[in-house]
């Protein structure tokens, strides 16, 4: 029996042949060696991420997050909700403190499910991976883990958003926080506390409707990697990597750059530092390639 | 101007403080605002605001309906909240632009033509159907959202990318007949159905 186990929302963007499917690899591969099982709540369904508002309104949005975590609790009861997704983790525990909080709308939100047959009784706390390797392992033991030292490799932590605000990690600060620096430096490679982008905004969602505004933004946080000599960027967020990572060529010819910044998940690096093959690690979904990490997984 | 929005103008008249507490999301907290600016200085797209959240706030109590409702502003966030976490009110400023944007959506006043409004709405559809997000329809639906012309535009400017996620296996074009859906949709489906039933009703009885 696996040491740690939770009940797991995996999310749209991580399902086979969507955009964030390397990240769920390689989380897999980074759960197998942290000897933690993650067992998917059957049948989730997606949580209309921030950008649903204008779609949805307040309740059916609600409902979304309140049927996920109702199926949670009938299925996988007493286990502690995990996502991957910074916008999963947010509707979801957002949804749970809104119905904690107002009575009428828990009420409705019950009325709701009834039409699917479940019932919510908004019981389950729900953690980001972030927090379960933080708070749960902790990075001694994570340490432990590793085989192949990241060596030589300058990363910069990029946190974004939601993974930081407004709920974040227990004792971070939303201005500068630090976990993703210490986690780089636990496996062995060099991170960069003072790198001034790693909580600016990339657009989210409104990289699609705004792509002007948001890659302007998104220049920013590549410009500063690169001021600060990183070799590329690591973040928790599927939004972030994407947005990050596939309109750099959209932004050197708008700006005349020459960007080619490797943007990997915190579960990339722990995956080919732990030993596995850069295969499990998903490097080859990287749109630019992180060559230094596929040389040490490829050793 | 829908029906809707002139019942609303009638029951509340010059009464818009109390129209927003009653009809937005979390919009009873606007009245805690002091006027410190803060959220305004944090908005990464605060530049590209025509009121920033400040002077929305101070407008809503000013009694200026149309001009708030029917403004950009609250279109231009991102969902960062940056502005929650340093407000030191504690105001939910980000569900507050939110709701402000669906409320004047509902009341057909959002500006036309607004690429977030009509994302977000692609978006909602996409993923009420199946129960989960399918990507490549999203995708392709938001390159059309101007019309047939310009979604080839779209389409040609944004090939490099698509490839380069069809080559890392980050987009399936599988997904255009089938896709990923959950079980239970007959469930799902009256589920919210049901949601926004009660939500519609929760407004039409303020209506009068």
């Amino acid at each position: 029996m696996a040491k740690r186990e939770y009940s797991f929302y995996p999310g749209c963007s991580s399902q086979k042949g969507a955009s964030s499917s390397n990240y769920l690899r390689s989380v897999k591969a980074m759960c197998e060696e942290l000897d933690i099982q993650l067992n998917d709540i059957p049948d989730w369904n997606c949580c209309s991420a921030s950008i649903g508002y204008a779609g949805g309104g307040e309740l059916p949005r609600l409902a979304l997050s309140a049927r996920n975590i109702a199926l949670s609790e009938q299925h996988n009861a007493g286990q502690e909700i995990v996502a991957t997704c910074a916008a999963c983790w947010l509707a979801t525990r957002e949804t749970s403190e809104r119905l904690e909080e107002d009575e009428s709308l828990f009420a409705e939100a019950n009325q709701a499910l009834a039409e699917a047959g479940l019932k919510l009784k908004n019981e389950t706390p729900i953690k980001h991976m972030c927090e379960v390797l933080v708070e749960d392992i902790g990075y001694d033991e994570i340490g432990e883990k590793v085989k192949k030292p990241l060596e030589g490799i300058r990363i910069a932590g990029y946190v974004g958003c939601q993974t930081n605000r407004p709920f974040g990690i227990h004792g971070e600060s939303y201005e500068n926080p630090m976990y993703l620096d210490k986690l780089v430096d636990t496996l062995g490679a060099e991170s960069i506390p003072a790198y001034e982008k790693k909580v600016q905004c990339c657009g989210g969602a409104l990289a699609f409707s705004e792509p002007e505004k948001s890659q302007e933004m998104i220049k920013g946080i590549i410009e500063a990697a690169y001021d600060n000599g990183a070799d590329m960027i690591v973040t928790p967020c599927p939004v972030c990597q994407m947005n990050v990572e596939v309109y750099q060529d959209q932004i050197n010819e708008t700006y005349g750059t020459k960007f080619k910044m490797p943007v990997v998940y915190y579960s990339t690096l722990m995956t080919v530092a732990f030993g596995r093959s850069a295969k499990d690690a998903a490097l080859d979904g990287q749109v630019i390639p992180a060559k230094q990490l596929e040389a040490i997984a490829n050793r | 101007m829908s029906e809707l929005n002139q019942q609303m103008i009638e029951q509340y008249r010059t009464r818009f403080l109390q129209e927003v507490e009653a009809n937005v999301e979390e919009g009873e907290w606007v009245k805690m605002c002091m006027q410190c600016g803060v959220c305004s200085g944090s908005c990464p797209l605060g530049k590209h605001w025509a009121h920033p959240p400040q002077e929305i706030f101070m407008m809503i109590r000013a009694g200026k309906r149309e001009e708030v409702l029917t403004s950009d502003s609250m279109w231009m966030c991102t969902s960062c909240y940056n502005c929650i976490v340093r407000c030191p009110r504690g105001l939910p400023i980000t569900h507050i632009m939110h709701g402000l944007a669906t409320y004047a959506k509902r009341l057909g006043l959002a500006p036309k033509n607004q690429p977030t409004a009509k994302f977000a709405q692609l978006f909602w559809d996409n993923l009420v159907k199946k129960g989960r997000v399918n990507e490549l329809k999203l995708g392709l639906s938001l390159y059309f959202m101007n019309g047939f012309g310009e979604g080839i535009k779209v389409a040609m400017k944004q090939q490099a990318i698509g490839l380069g996620m069809l080559r890392t296996k980050r987009m399936n074009p599988m997904e255009v007949v089938g896709g990923h859906a959950v079980k239970d949709l007959d469930g799902f489906h009256k589920m919210i159905r049901k949601a926004q039933e009660l939500e519609d009703a929760r407004i039409k009885q303020n209506a009068g």
